[in-house]
């Protein structure tokens, strides 16, 4: 994405921004996977288990095989491959269901690595060559879901021109430096590594297991999305690919996580104003519901309008994506700098009209509000997203 | 069942037995009316054909491309947007007959005498009375906010026939005829120096009870089509990209560089961003309507431009600098209608003082939004199985 000005604004394009009937019917599959296999208390304790993701809930080579949930949204649903094509084991889907997953996922807040591993890892290697037996093989395995990979970037990377690459690429391919706050890079098989060789930028495939390879986890203020320091000392890295080609891969990944966590943000958005109006509708203090009372209401409703506002733009953006609109830059920057406030809104009020037990470990709210507050940081923040779209739309700074 | 190609084929004839550029304006209006063009949704002899409501755009694009004269409905939008859905709901065959026609082609202006000085928010507080005397009622009140009354033939009346039941139910509606000598018509200039609004006094106003829409005491429920057509005409529109009040904001900036400041520039943005999600908000909105799954959007939507048109203007006058400083007219004016990005950016920031308060304030609406999007509990009623004359006032 380049930052030229136009003179006049790009015309909007012509979105659908509404959801089809596969895509309804996906969303049941993914809702009712999440409720039987993660409710919110399954999510509190599998968090606490010192794993990155527990055995028995996320992906992790840490218990050794690939854990039940993510076997089961991976595979059995098949929502791994949504983005790879079908003649490389995918389901040759698009960006438009991927985010109707990823509202589930926000929906649950459900700890998986699907963000990392199925939308910014794919995307990266869609970008590189797929007749490349080895871009091939890749994107088959994370399709299958048995493979979970991840992009080495710092998840605070914004699209629009990611910063140098932290990592040298000697001739021999070997791969030495360091790449801080990874998501998911403590659970991923497969690490994706933008570095620099003497012929410029070039993206890497590392073996998370191979030698030379250490993730060093960070304690994580959203404890649903592991972060790991990644060095690599040397580690062997196969050639995916170099130049332009290599960073508009990862610019584009970068583009369309962006887009899509927009979605992950209305989902949460989404329970936290549902749960907010089930708590006050019910808890009864001075002789009535409180959620009778207009100082209340008033802010969930403000709140509805906001999260329905924040559904437009969402599906704009995945429709822009998957449509490859030229418009998806304006798109996805309306939606980060749009959906991540709402989400961080939505988790602030939901813990705050819940009262005394919005504050506890024991409820859930807490889940939210750090997953609302590090997406907000996620892959550039709003006013980072402004600044590209001041750019995009000829609205330049002073 | 009328298709698109028998109403290209209709608007043919039309066209053919009216040429637009030989036939008087009024005369192809009340031509088009009788072919059933007008409002195809309509019934048969009342200006439409039975037709889907969608299939209107097939006949006004054929229209349009001939150059056959409009009905200006931005002049006469009280009649078609709120009494022809209400008389056809609810009136006689009679009262169908006599007033759609004239109401469609402009010849006759309607107005709306809801709103009173002590009901706004709470319009079922309403104290015009009216009283039966013989076939008639005379009606004695004050009626507020009544834009296109000095140009208006007839209004759509609610007012109090029963003080001894609850507010609800003691109302009746009717077509009150705007020549009675009763009918005192006034200017209410407000804070922008012009009168797009009027005060209406009702003194000893005569209306024959031929003239009462729906049963006595039924004015409520007739009432409430009425409102709720005012809502369906909102979202309808296709808004492109920056247009509205950001895409003048937005003229400005570009062009005025010498004013900008990094606080502006940041405050700018964030105004584009809701703008354009706001736009696409309408846009979702509109894409349910067409595919006939209408979503709760739309009691949002006001919300969300009354709020944006008062910050959009807020800060165009700041960024405006010694020219944020000026007027461009404060002489007292009557205009025909209301453009909302019209003259500049004072005017612009004063009328969207308005925006949040007419047609239901931004905090009633959010009552609707808690309490029938999200099912909230209502807030305690005290007044609700009261008499009215014995509401506290």
């Amino acid at each position: 994405m380049t930052t030229e000005t136009r003179s006049t604004p790009t015309p909007a394009p012509d979105p659908d921004l509404l959801y089809s009937e596969d895509e309804e019917a996906l969303r049941d599959a993914v809702r009712a996977l999440l409720t039987d296999r993660s409710d919110p208390a399954t999510v509190l304790a599998a968090v606490e288990s010192d794993v990155p993701y527990s055995p028995t809930l996320g992906s992790a080579r840490a218990g050794g095989a690939p854990s039940a949930l993510w076997r089961s949204l991976a595979t059995e649903i098949g929502t791994a491959g949504l983005l790879v094509p079908e003649k490389l084991g995918g389901a040759g889907a698009s960006t438009r269901e991927t985010a109707v997953v990823l509202e589930e996922l926000g929906r649950a807040v459900a700890p998986v690595p699907y963000l990392t591993s199925a939308v910014l890892a794919v995307t990266a290697l869609l970008g590189c060559d797929h007749e490349d037996a080895e871009v091939a093989g890749a994107l088959t395995a994370l399709a299958a879901g048995t493979t979970v990979g991840a992009l080495a970037v710092p998840l605070t990377t914004a699209p629009g021109g990611p910063p140098e690459p932290t990592v040298r690429a000697a001739a021999d391919g070997t791969l030495t430096g360091r790449v801080t706050s990874v998501a998911d890079a403590a659970a991923a098989d497969l690490l994706l590594v933008p570095a620099q060789g003497s012929d410029g930028p070039a993206l890497f495939a590392v073996e998370a297991a191979a030698d030379g390879v250490r993730t060093e986890r960070v304690t994580p203020l959203d404890l649903t999305r592991p972060l790991a320091h990644l060095t690599l000392d040397g580690a062997r890295g196969r050639l995916l690919a170099t130049g332009d080609r290599a960073r508009e891969a990862v610019d584009r990944a970068l583009l369309t996580g962006a887009g899509l966590l927009a979605s992950e943000q209305l989902g949460v958005a989404e329970w936290c104003l549902a749960e907010t109006v089930r708590h006050t509708a019910e808890r009864t203090q001075f002789g009535r519901p409180i959620g009778s009372f207009q100082a209340l209401k008033h802010r969930m409703a403000a709140l509805w309008l906001e999260v329905a506002s924040a559904r437009a733009a969402a599906r704009n953006a995945a429709d822009a994506l998957a449509t490859g609109s030229p418009d998806a830059p304006v798109a996805v920057a309306v939606a980060q700098a749009y959906c991540a406030p709402v989400a961080v809104r939505a988790a602030e009020e939901c813990v705050q009209l819940h009262g005394g037990i919005g504050m506890t470990w024991e409820h859930p709210a807490h889940l939210y509000l750090k997953r609302a507050k590090a997406d907000e940081l996620t892959l550039g923040t709003p006013g980072r997203h402004r600044e590209t779209l001041a750019g995009l739309v000829d609205l330049g700074a002073p | 069942m009328t298709d698109a190609a028998d109403l290209r084929r209709r608007t043919a004839d039309l066209l053919a037995a009216h040429p637009p550029a030989t036939t008087d304006r009024l005369d192809f209006l009340r031509a088009r009316f009788d072919a059933g063009l007008a409002w195809v949704h309509f019934p048969e002899g009342l200006g439409g054909l039975d037709a889907p409501r969608s299939l209107q755009a097939v006949v006004d694009a054929e229209l349009a491309a001939a150059g056959a004269p409009g009905n200006d409905p931005g002049r006469i939008g009280i009649g078609l947007g709120m009494a022809a859905p209400t008389i056809l709901r609810f009136g006689t065959d009679e009262q169908k007959q006599r007033f759609l026609r004239p109401l469609w082609t402009g010849e006759e202006v309607w107005c709306q005498l809801f709103s009173e000085p002590g009901a706004g928010s709470d319009l079922a507080a309403l104290a015009t009375r009216a009283v039966r005397d013989g076939e008639d009622w005379v009606v004695d009140g004050q009626k507020v906010w009544t834009s296109s009354a000095h140009l208006a033939r007839w209004a759509i009346l609610i007012a109090r026939t029963d003080p001894d039941l609850p507010k609800h139910r003691g109302i009746t509606y009717f077509v009150c005829d705007m020549t009675d000598p009763g009918v005192e018509v006034r200017p209410l200039r407000q804070i922008t120096g012009e009168a797009e609004f009027n005060e209406v006094f009702l003194t000893g106003v005569r209306i024959p009870d031929a003239h009462r829409l729906g049963e006595v005491g039924e004015g409520w429920k007739v009432a409430q089509t009425t409102l709720m057509n005012e809502r369906v005409a909102i979202g309808g529109n296709r808004i492109p990209r920056e247009g509205g009040m950001i895409g003048v904001a937005a003229a400005d900036w570009r062009a005025r560089p010498e004013l900008r400041t990094h606080d502006l520039h940041q405050r700018l943005l964030t105004l584009w961003v809701d703008a354009e999600v706001a736009r696409l908000t309408g846009e979702r909105l509109r894409q349910q309507l067409t595919k006939g799954q209408p979503g709760p959007e739309g009691s949002g939507m006001k919300l969300a431009f009354a709020r944006l048109a008062q910050d959009i203007s807020g800060w165009e006058v700041e960024f405006l600098a010694e020219d944020g400083l000026t007027y461009d007219d404060w002489t007292m004016r009557r205009p025909d209608g209301v453009d909302f990005t019209g003259r500049e950016a004072g005017y612009r920031y004063l009328r969207a003082k308005g925006n949040s308060i007419e047609g239901g304030t931004s905090e009633v609406l959010l009552n609707i939004v808690a309490e029938r999007v999200l099912g909230l509990p209502p807030e305690p009623r005290t007044d609700k199985d009261v008499a009215w004359k014995d509401l506290p006032r």
